[in-house]
């Protein structure tokens, strides 16, 4: 009879375990995301609709995580990586090859980009180990992390995908470092990478040493791998301070801009909304980032913290390597700008991980 | 809740503080790298914005050029002599790959070999062009193909209605659209119009997508309109034609002007070309020989030695010049009539075109009278129509001048002249003693002249001038039927390597009608074979011209056609009641519109 009741009981139930905060931010950055593809894709391939049914099922998938407690994800922790490290095995011996790049598992109807599980499967697994782990000796401690850490993300770089290898490993580089790793560990593990860069740059591809040379100077390949860089700092340079006014970025609108919906969408954005745009959008990631670290400083245990600071800063991450390589600071790696960029994939992962945020803030015992 | 967590709160202190220091670090190595995004889009959107805008402009921004169309050039009617058709030029880029059909379409359309087409498109520019001037009936249908890396651009192409009759004044354009030669480049600033522009958005692939608002119409080129009369060029032009074919001669010229405004309503050349077909043209061919040929006029010079005469009053019109016996001696040289005559008046010398008559005439002056007159009448300058390679043939200053060239001068040798500056000195006879400056030009009414001579010697010059034409003169073949009409032979031996070299050219020079005179024609013919004497070759000519000349004007006739009244005309004070008998009144008013 009382229907209404019912359905006021459903979003009382739902909204239980969602962060508002948090949430507000988020659905504030996927408008600016939906405008924004739809800006880049209106002359050409209409992207706005299905970008609008991917955030509708990874929010629907974000409500179902947030209802999940920590101590259940706690639980899933292993599964989830060793199916993700079977997948990335698989991948390796059977994975399909786009682009020179092995990153797909063929599933016959669809395909499933296993390193994908991985952003998620990482920082549970390693939040995991340092909860279980935290008073063992230091040495053992830190060797069996490191070989959590370092298999999958070896095997993504192999792929090659190093942008997503990045993501990977800083997820679980983020946990070692919050659970308390020695300053002196970490200064020599910098001194180590320093030492080792140099033979580092033989074992990367051709075509990433070649971005990170054109990220010194892209003017040395215009046309080619420093193309993209030319393209889009010119574009976002030409938004000027107050931007040429949504729709009428004629870098992006001219197709002057690669992957303009994707990878480049803050280009297309910048160019349009201008400075104050660009500084709004940092804004409001800073503000999804300190709601994240706020909800991590509160949790009530080490799992909890050490989860939610790897995935905040898994977030921060995303956009801050997107920006920065959009904007001609970092070299060119394929990670999408959180919740702005089109696809489902990213999505799904993001709101995922803000799913467990929410679980861990809404799971809290002294709320 | 769970033991985990209880077990996690046994030390709750240290480990909060622990960890929450670490997030502390954490917070503001993130807030420092989103501070680095925002100093980047300062840097980018802020100092560098200029630079990177008019990159990002640069990319997409074109300005094209909107070709202004080019003046007409027309005739004194507004017969087109000169007009551009809007056509298209062929170019293809890189990126146009064409299958074997598309190649085939395109060489139908193009009338070119599709595997020329292949040839040119495989080459390794970016740009080439496949052909110019296509007609904008085929440029549409090559459009309609739709062919990758195709393109067009619009130019005009100069179309020349009256070919090679007016050929030399209007002259031609080059490929590029700038005038070469002729009226095309010596009025080139005003035909030329200014381009437009306009400005339009191309995307990454070259593709016009936008038109941006600013656009600068072009503005086309001003038309000019000359003073040729279509039909009289026609008429002056077969006449020549038909002269330079029958004496087999090398060329010729002839001009027609109106002595009221100045204006030139024919100037005609052989050997001409055709403007619309220049691909095998000789230097011959294109030279505008009337105003870039200077010429020893011969004894067209004579009638201005008269006109001195007259004019110092040192002669009277029947004054008697003794010319026997036929020779006379200057210094070493000795000077020499074509027929020997006894005494003669004046009036006669110029009839009979006697040299020795001449020359005792003109070295009763001083040379400087000489030179000044000849100057006062524009020789040994240009005419100034403002055609390229106008010359203004060669006066000698007088300074120089010995008793012999002095001599031969007053009979047309030593000196060089254009049939245009000839035609242009014979104004001052045909009006009251004063040049009128030629144009070529449609001029708006009648133009002041440049006093010479005095009216009465003009009108005195002109009987004698229709004397020549009379059966007693050199030039009865110059004669024209139903009007009165006189003027002077010339015949010319050629300089050839600075020697008298057994070339003639043969030369006419007159006024018509004599009542009220109307038209100057100027008639030259170089090299004829089979007859030189100026009145046999070029008298013809001048009848023939002036004739229907003055019946396309409408020139109220003022004569009998009966051959019976020239006679009169032979003595002076017959000539003068001749004068005095024409129906002036009416005739004039109506020949003088």
């Amino acid at each position: 009879m009382s229907r209404s009741i019912n359905w006021r009981g459903f979003v009382q139930a739902w909204s239980e375990h969602v962060d508002f905060p948090l949430f507000r931010i988020t659905m504030l950055l996927m408008g600016v995301g939906l405008l924004t593809v739809f800006s880049a894709t209106w002359s050409g391939q209409e992207r706005m609709p299905s970008q609008l049914l991917n955030m509708a099922a990874a929010l629907v998938l974000m409500f179902v995580v947030a209802r999940i407690p920590p101590q259940r994800l706690m639980q899933l922790a292993w599964p989830m990586y060793l199916f993700g490290l079977v997948l990335l095995v698989l991948v390796m011996l059977f994975g399909i090859k786009v682009n020179g790049a092995k990153r797909w598992l063929s599933l016959g109807f669809t395909r499933i980009q296993p390193s994908e599980i991985m952003k998620i499967a990482m920082p549970l697994v390693m939040a995991w180990y340092f909860h279980h782990f935290e008073n063992r000796r230091w040495f053992s401690k830190y060797l069996g992390a490191l070989l959590i850490l370092l298999i999958p993300s070896a095997l993504i770089a192999k792929q090659p995908d190093l942008g997503t290898a990045i993501l990977v490993f800083s997820a679980g580089f983020y946990v070692i470092f919050l659970a308390g790793l020695s300053w002196w560990v970490l200064g020599g593990l910098a001194a180590a990478a320093m030492a080792v860069a140099p033979f580092a740059w033989h074992f990367l591809h051709d075509y990433q040493q070649k971005r990170i040379l054109t990220l010194i100077d892209p003017t040395t390949d215009p046309l080619g791998s420093g193309y993209h860089i030319i393209q889009s700092t010119i574009a976002i340079g030409s938004g000027g301070v107050i931007g040429k006014g949504y729709m009428s970025g004629s870098q992006a609108q001219l197709e002057f801009i690669p992957e303009k919906h994707t990878d480049f969408i803050f280009a297309v954005f910048a160019e349009e909304w201008g400075m104050i745009g660009n500084v709004i959008l940092v804004v409001l990631y800073g503000f999804l980032i300190e709601r994240g670290l706020r909800i991590s400083l509160r949790a009530s245990t080490t799992f909890n913290r050490l989860l939610a600071g790897s995935i905040t800063m898994g977030f921060f991450t995303y956009a801050f390597v997107n920006m920065g390589m959009v904007s001609g600071i970092l070299p060119v790696v394929g990670v999408p700008l959180p919740f702005i960029s089109y696809g489902g994939t990213a999505l799904v992962t993001l709101c995922t991980g803000l799913g467990i945020l929410m679980s861990i803030e809404t799971h809290r015992t002294n709320r | 809740m769970s033991r985990k967590d209880h077990r996690f709160t046994e030390s709750p202190v240290l480990k909060d503080q622990l960890a929450s220091w670490r997030i502390h670090f954490v917070s503001a190595l993130i807030f420092g790298a989103l501070l680095a995004l925002v100093g980047r889009a300062f840097y980018l959107q802020l100092i560098h914005e200029d630079f990177l805008q008019e990159r990002g402009d640069a990319r997409y921004r074109r300005v094209l050029e909107i070709p202004a169309s080019r003046g007409k050039i027309l005739d004194r009617h507004g017969d087109m002599l000169a007009q551009s058709t809007p056509m298209r030029a062929v170019w293809a880029t890189a990126d146009a790959k064409l299958d074997k059909e598309q190649l085939k379409a395109l060489g139908d359309l193009l009338e070119m070999d599709p595997r020329q087409i292949e040839k040119k498109l495989n080459g390794d520019k970016n740009f080439v062009y496949l052909k110019h001037q296509v007609s904008p009936d085929a440029a549409a249908r090559i459009a309609a193909l739709k062919l990758p890396g195709i393109q067009m651009d619009r130019e005009y192409s100069r179309f020349y209605p009256a070919g090679d009759m007016v050929a030399h004044m209007v002259g031609f354009t080059g490929k590029d659209d700038r005038g070469q030669e002729g009226v095309e480049l010596a009025f080139e600033s005003r035909l030329i119009g200014t381009n437009g522009e306009r400005t339009v958005i191309k995307d990454r692939r070259g593709q016009i997508v936008e038109e941006v608002g600013s656009e600068r119409p072009p503005q086309d080129g001003e038309d000019i309109q000359l003073a040729i009369d279509s039909k009289i060029q026609f008429i002056a032009f077969n006449a020549l034609r038909n002269a330079v074919d029958k004496f087999n001669a090398k060329g010729g010229s002839v001009i027609v002007a109106d002595i009221k405004t100045g204006e030139i309503l024919a100037l005609a050349n052989w050997p001409t070309y055709n403007p619309n077909n220049r691909s095998q043209l000789s230097g011959g061919q294109l030279r505008n020989r009337a105003v870039t040929d200077s010429f020893e006029p011969g004894s067209t010079m004579k009638p201005f030695i008269a006109a001195l005469a007259l004019d110092r009053g040192k002669y009277k019109f029947d004054s008697i010049i003794n010319c026997a016996p036929g020779k006379m001696t200057i210094g070493t040289a000795t000077i020499s009539d074509a027929h020997p005559h006894g005494a003669l008046t004046l009036a006669q010398v110029i009839q009979k075109s006697s040299n020795i008559g001449a020359t005792k005439i003109a070295l009763g002056f001083p040379s400087e009278d000489m030179w000044t007159m000849f100057s006062k009448v524009g020789f040994g300058k240009p005419v100034g129509l403002g055609f390229p390679g106008e010359v203004g043939g060669r006066l000698r200053p007088w300074q120089t001048w010995k008793p012999i060239e002095q001599a031969t001068m007053s009979y047309g040798h030593g000196i060089s002249v254009t049939v245009v500056q000839l035609a242009h000195a014979y104004t001052a006879f045909a009006r009251d003693g004063d040049t009128v400056p030629l144009s070529l030009l449609k001029t708006k009414g009648q133009v002041a002249g440049q006093p010479v001579f005095a009216p009465e010697t003009s009108r005195q010059v002109r009987l004698m001038l229709e004397m020549v034409v009379s059966p007693e003169g050199t030039a009865n073949k110059a004669a024209v039927p139903g009007y009165r009409v006189g003027g002077k032979t010339g015949t010319a031996h050629k300089l050839v390597g600075g020697r008298y070299a057994n070339k003639y050219l043969a030369s006419f020079v007159g006024i018509g009608p004599i009542s009220d005179p109307r038209l100057v024609v100027g008639v030259v013919v170089d090299e004829p074979v089979g007859g030189h004497y100026g009145g046999d070759v070029a008298g013809p000519v001048f009848s023939e011209v002036m004739g229907g000349a003055l019946r396309t004007l409408g020139v109220p006739q003022d004569k009998d056609s009966t051959p019976a009244a020239l006679k009169v005309a032979s003595t002076p004070a017959a000539a003068s009641a001749a004068q005095a008998n024409v129906p002036t009144g009416a005739a004039k008013k109506k020949g003088a519109h």
